[in-house]
């Protein structure tokens, strides 16, 4: 197993070259022009010998390859560069914002497995019942729904009708320390829509896997033992039922990140989702290159978690991948 | 008439409205009559104006189908792309096999490794701002599944008697793909453009919500829902519920009917409605 993780760790990393070079010849593709983006609104009014001189001071005069491997050798030492948008370095950002989307995303997706069991029971215990076609429905709706219409209708009704909730950020503004209760109030709404973008996926595969485990033999010889309904249902068919579903969860990691992009920047919630929308809409490419190679890694991490409890839940399922 | 056949009636009667509203309104109303009117501005729904009016005093129905319509034609555009790209990739790995399909699924696994949202975002950000990098973004992101879904069936479709008949019969490889091979997955790759185009939807208006997408004087759902952000912290819930729910009925119709079609493809996988 551990053999198989550091095998997986190592072909982790020349994916991850990869990316950082798709993603420099995609800038290189692009229309952008660094040295405009790093001059900000006083570029505006340059001159072209002005700019020339930016762009020869920046080295975005060489060619894209050897920016790449300059910016790649440089981030191995945990050089990340400047971020043109926020006048900080790349890594500062990152360390500044990282635990707060930790945070918020660890709440939503614990809320979205709890919940999401114990609705996929409930549906499962009667297919085809009043409270399944509830349950699928609502799924299914929760499914089509764009999150960050999902997050202002929430913030519309919690924080401005009701006025019970705050409508975002991380503080109440004029707030000068950073405190736990004030952390937790403001956590509730974000939390809950990320929940809920999360809930229809672990919905339908627990009522999926209960609702098979249902039909097999060890839970109709459960049945059979004269057991009550409660153990059955918990005991045997919920075991082998959340099995597959557990083993899925670190897979679950590219959908996280894009339910936190939308509900980070509805909610203004300073975390590294929030901070990747802000570098795109200003085209701050270091914070934007590093932001998207720090996603896939934790998409690659994802991967690697869920093949380890695949083969940790089912030991048929040797560890040779 | 059980329950799933009602709702297959219903999703087929909301999305044969949403047709004929998104091509026939715009013949009869021009969205330039809908000049700006101050003095209505924010009205609440009410018989007039059955959406209410927006921040300046606009229409919200007549704007939700005029929105409805550009994501839409942004949609298809995109998913008919990233279906044909899709589609070829699948072929191309299946039929030739060996070194191409090795790197072709690399290059698929290499895509899928980065959260799709997070790529569209990079790609609009790199080529803002317009109609067609929004498009990329979708394409870019979207032939993925294609690749996979056609390629598998062509692995499965490989192996039946027909094309080994065919084979042996001299049929050179170019025959066999393109008349016994293509065909086979034609209905599966078609199935996947329909799912892919709420989709496509979904992932335009979540950009055009974040300011990246479509440029922001265009009607679209996703600008509609951001430009109506300042009201819905006044209080006006309106202008964000109707774009919203523009998105939600027409994306769980085409969830049914597809679902439906499924069912019909392949009868053994259990009909589930998946987005």
């Amino acid at each position: 197993m551990a053999r198989m993780a550091g095998r997986r760790l190592l072909t982790a990393v020349p994916l991850l070259a990869v990316v950082t070079f798709g993603v420099f010849a995609i800038a290189a593709a692009s229309p952008f022009d660094p040295a405009r983006a790093y001059a900000g609104s006083a570029g505006l009014g340059a001159g072209r010998d002005v700019l020339d001189q930016l762009r020869e001071n920046l080295g975005a005069d060489r060619p894209f390859v050897v920016r790449w491997w300059e910016w790649l050798t440089a981030a191995l030492g945990g050089d990340l560069g400047q971020s043109t948008s926020l006048r900080q370095p790349v890594a500062q950002v990152i360390g500044e914002r990282i635990g707060w989307s930790v945070l918020l995303c660890g709440v939503a997706f614990l809320l979205a497995v709890c919940t999401g069991t114990a609705l996929g029971v409930l549906a499962a215990r009667r297919r085809g019942g009043l409270l399944d076609r509830t349950v699928t429905s609502l799924a299914y709706t929760l499914e089509a729904a764009p999150p960050f219409w999902l997050g202002l209708l929430a913030m519309w009704f919690f924080a401005i009708r009701l006025d019970a909730l705050p409508a975002g950020g991380l503080t109440d503004t004029g707030a000068d320390a950073v405190t736990a209760g004030q952390v937790a109030s403001h956590l509730v709404l974000p939390a809950l829509v990320l929940a809920a973008t999360q809930l229809p996926w672990f919905v339908l595969y627990v009522r999926q896997g209960v609702g098979d485990a249902l039909d097999e033999d060890p839970v109709r010889g459960a049945r059979a033992r004269g057991l009550r309904e409660r153990t059955v249902l918990l005991r045997h068919a919920l075991r082998s039922g959340l099995l597959p579903v557990l083993t899925l969860i670190g897979s679950r990691v590219p959908e996280l990140i894009t339910g936190a992009l939308l509900v980070e920047t509805v909610f203004s919630w300073p975390g590294i989702a929030s901070a990747t929308v802000q570098a795109a809409t200003s085209v701050d490419f270091p914070l934007l290159a590093a932001l998207t190679v720090l996603a896939t890694a934790a998409v690659l991490l994802g991967n690697l978690l869920s093949d380890l409890l695949y083969g940790l839940a089912d030991p048929r399922v040797g560890f040779d991948g | 008439m059980g329950s799933n056949t009602v709702r297959l009636r219903a999703s087929a009667c909301v999305l044969a409205t949403v047709l004929l509203a998104v091509l026939l309104v715009p013949l009869a109303v021009p969205l330039d009559e809908q000049a700006v009117d101050l003095a209505a501005k924010l009205h609440p729904p009410s018989w007039a104006h059955p959406f209410g009016t927006d921040e300046v005093g606009r229409d919200l129905l007549l704007r939700c189908v005029y929105g409805l319509r550009l994501s839409l034609l942004v949609g298809v555009v995109a998913a008919l792309t990233a279906t044909v790209l899709g589609t070829a990739a699948g072929v191309l790995a299946g039929v030739l096999g060996g070194w191409t399909d090795r790197a072709l699924m690399r290059l698929v696994d290499l895509f899928s490794s980065v959260p799709h949202l997070l790529l569209g975002i990079f790609v609009v950000a790199m080529f803002r701002p317009g109609i067609w990098p929004v498009i990329a973004s979708v394409v870019v992101t979207h032939w993925l599944s294609t690749a996979r879904i056609v390629r598998a069936e062509l692995l499965s479709l490989r192996t039946r008697p027909y094309v080994d008949a065919a084979v042996s019969g001299g049929a050179s490889r170019l025959r066999v793909t393109v008349r016994h091979l293509l065909p086979g997955v034609l209905p599966q790759a078609a199935l996947a453009a329909v799912l892919m185009i709420p989709h496509a939807i979904w992932h335009e208006s979540a950009l055009s919500f974040l300011g990246l997408g479509l440029p922001t004087h265009e009607a679209s759902l996703g600008n509609m829902v951001n430009g109506a952000r300042g009201s819905l912290l006044a209080g006006d819930w309106w202008p964000t519920l109707f774009p919203g729910l523009f998105i939600v009925v027409p994306t769980l119709a085409v969830a049914a009917l597809a679902g439906a079609w499924r069912e019909r493809l392949d009868p053994r996988r259990r009909s589930e409605l998946t987005l």
